[in-house]
């Protein structure tokens, strides 16, 4: 296989109902990055039904070409015809780097993909950067420049990997949605625009969806949040989340949690922050009666300001926080709600 | 009915992580437990066995060591246990496992694959799909609930902020969720029967249309250029006050400060 082949940075511009998620633009922002390294351009792979609409908006968040594939059979995700889009994509186009968002879709689509085209997947990266491999030179071995150097937390955050593909293309990776930069939109910016369909037959591996059911949840996206006031196992029930709600209000924040509260069933799982919730990155973030396992600190643990508040002093957030307050919450954090208040009048 | 549920040995974080001297996971020290969503992955297996009644092997592959989740598996229910394990499949990555996993089950007659959504330790969710690629089977992944409907599975598939009912036929690759249900106690009675059971122990030879090219290390298209212990933030300051009205000042005054009010 003729690796040199293999030209550019893609990216999987997913959507879900023809509005794209967030992470297309941030993976459009990173690509751009590592397209300037590589000296070559971004293009995004948009795949759905009726998506053509889309293309603009993907010019505007850095990407200088789209190749569109628009079925009927791909309206709502499904494994199979969204896999032979993008697979098929990759064996007409070619990719050098290929990058899919790590969301419940790319964490399906990324390594159905990945096995189908025979190429290495590293999941959930966190940094990207173009560099050598090995990183220092072996004697005996070729030293291969330009290469995608992909770093991702393993073992729940407690290691660091910087994984490279040196000898498949393209260059996989899953990408934490909420750590990459997007780009300022450039209003009116064009891409140039591909259409591609590869046809599709419906085979075994179609799924029938018999069902789309929305989670019927009014709440604000934490990971936009520029204040969030997080609580976990310590804030002791569904009810002493008023206590936050509360704070949060006062700082037009929103109030998120950890894995404690949603398996005790104090919110939902979309509140839910750290490995198997979201990755977030406030200016603040309060960690109320959290512990700070490693699982929820690597999912906030990037967040501008960190504040704890926990009644053991040995609690592993305080290694994280900025600030941290032993005490009793239930005092505390009414405290501190109605200091605030006060001094937002004032 | 038959069902291959695939279960990994991972090191169990809560119970702590330990280093080495030079920084590197010490993960002889310790505890292994069988993979979380794993465990969701068998459960709802045996759970289809109470219902229609179906043959559960559970498959792993691993180092010797990694029987003792096959023996766990056997203690809540299911019938045969497989260990696959020989030296040139180590240092895999999910290509390979996924490899080697598919060559393995091609051996067996099966309807349902089962397998986690991830394993906690490597946490790239990648080894479910990549074998039913392998397969050439649909898969399901984020299964939170799983139904048979004759010869058809429907399955809710988890999304950020709804669910898919799906359905297909099988044979097809379902990854569990480890919120899919409450897995079931070992009986003590079902501990001494595991241990009396056959684990059958599959090497290289015995994986079916696989090529050693895909293979352990030397097959995995990923490779590890770095890996170091995470760089703990350094710790921020604790603030003083012996009632919460004077920590709470105290942390108006570094708002303040900072200007953030």
């Amino acid at each position: 296989m003729g690796l040199e082949a293999y030209k550019g940075v893609f990216v999987f511009a997913q959507q879900v109902d023809n509005v794209l998620d967030g992470v297309a633009f941030e993976l459009l922002g990173k690509g751009k990055d590592l397209a300037k390294d590589l000296n070559t351009d971004v293009t995004a792979v948009l795949i759905g039904s009726g998506v053509k609409g889309l293309v603009d908006e993907l010019a505007e968040y850095g990407a200088d070409k789209v190749i569109v594939v628009d079925d009927p059979e791909l309206k709502d995700y499904r494994t199979e015809p969204y896999a032979h889009a993008l697979a098929s994509v990759i064996n007409e186009y070619k990719p050098e780097i290929m990058l899919v968002g790590a969301t419940a879709i790319g964490r399906d689509l990324g390594p159905t993909v990945s096995a189908r085209v025979a190429t290495g997947l590293t999941a959930d990266c966190t940094v990207l950067e173009i560099g050598d491999f090995p990183i220092n030179p072996v004697a005996g071995q070729e030293q291969k420049h330009n290469q995608l150097l992909m770093t991702r937390p393993a073992f729940g955050g407690n290691t660091i990997a910087t994984i490279a593909c040196p000898d498949n293309r393209p260059q996989m990776a899953t990408v934490r949605p909420g750590v990459m930069q997007k780009i300022a939109p450039v209003k009116g910016a064009k891409a140039e625009v591909i259409e591609y369909n590869p046809g599709f037959t419906p085979n075994n591996r179609y799924v029938e969806i018999l069902n789309v059911v929305k989670a019927v949840k009014n709440t604000a996206n934490i990971m936009d949040a520029k204040v969030l006031v997080s609580g976990g196992r310590g804030v002791g029930s569904k009810e002493n989340f008023k206590m936050l709600e509360e704070l949060a209000e006062v700082l037009g924040g929103t109030v998120s949690c950890s894995r404690a509260a949603v398996e005790n069933g104090w919110l939902p799982v979309d509140l839910q922050v750290g490995q198997t919730g979201k990755t977030v990155r406030p200016q603040i973030y309060f960690a109320i009666g959290i512990s700070g396992a490693i699982q929820h600190v690597s999912g906030m643990e990037d967040s501008d300001l960190i504040i704890a508040i926990n009644k053991d002093e040995a609690a592993p957030i305080f290694d994280v926080a900025d600030y941290g307050l032993v005490g009793d919450l239930n005092k505390i954090v009414p405290a501190l709600t109605k200091a605030l208040k006060a001094e937002m009048e004032a | 009915m038959k069902i291959v549920v695939c279960v990994k040995q991972v090191p169990d974080t809560k119970g702590g992580v330990k280093f080495n001297p030079d920084g590197t996971l010490n993960r002889a020290a310790m505890l292994t437990i069988m993979n979380p969503d794993d465990k969701a992955g068998l459960e709802a297996a045996l759970r289809l066995k109470d219902q229609y009644g179906a043959e559960v092997t559970v498959l792993t592959m691993g180092l010797p060591k990694a029987d003792e989740v096959l023996r766990e598996a056997l203690a809540m229910g299911a019938d045969k246990g497989i260990l696959v394990t020989d030296r040139v499949l180590g240092g895999a990555d999910t290509w390979a496992t996924s490899t080697t996993l598919a060559g393995a089950i091609r051996n067996l007659e099966y309807d349902l694959v089962i397998t986690g959504r991830q394993a906690i330790d490597g946490d790239t969710a990648q080894v479910g799909p990549q074998i039913a690629e392998h397969l050439g089977l649909p898969v399901i992944s984020y299964a939170q609930d799983i139904k048979v409907e004759g010869d058809s599975v429907v399955v809710q598939r988890q999304y950020e902020d709804r669910y898919h009912e799906l359905k297909v036929k099988m044979p097809c690759l379902i990854t569990a969720l480890s919120e899919l249900n409450e897995p079931r106690y070992m009986t003590p009675g079902g501990i001494f029967d595991a241990y009396d059971k056959e684990v059958t122990v599959w090497g290289r030879a015995d994986l079916k249309d696989v090529d050693d090219a895909n293979l352990g290390l030397k097959g995995s298209p990923t490779k590890i250029a770095k890996a170091s212990d995470k760089v703990p933030k350094g710790a921020g300051e604790m603030l003083a006050g012996d009632s919460p009205e004077e920590l709470v000042n105290a942390l108006v005054g570094k708002f303040k400060e900072k200007h953030i009010i």
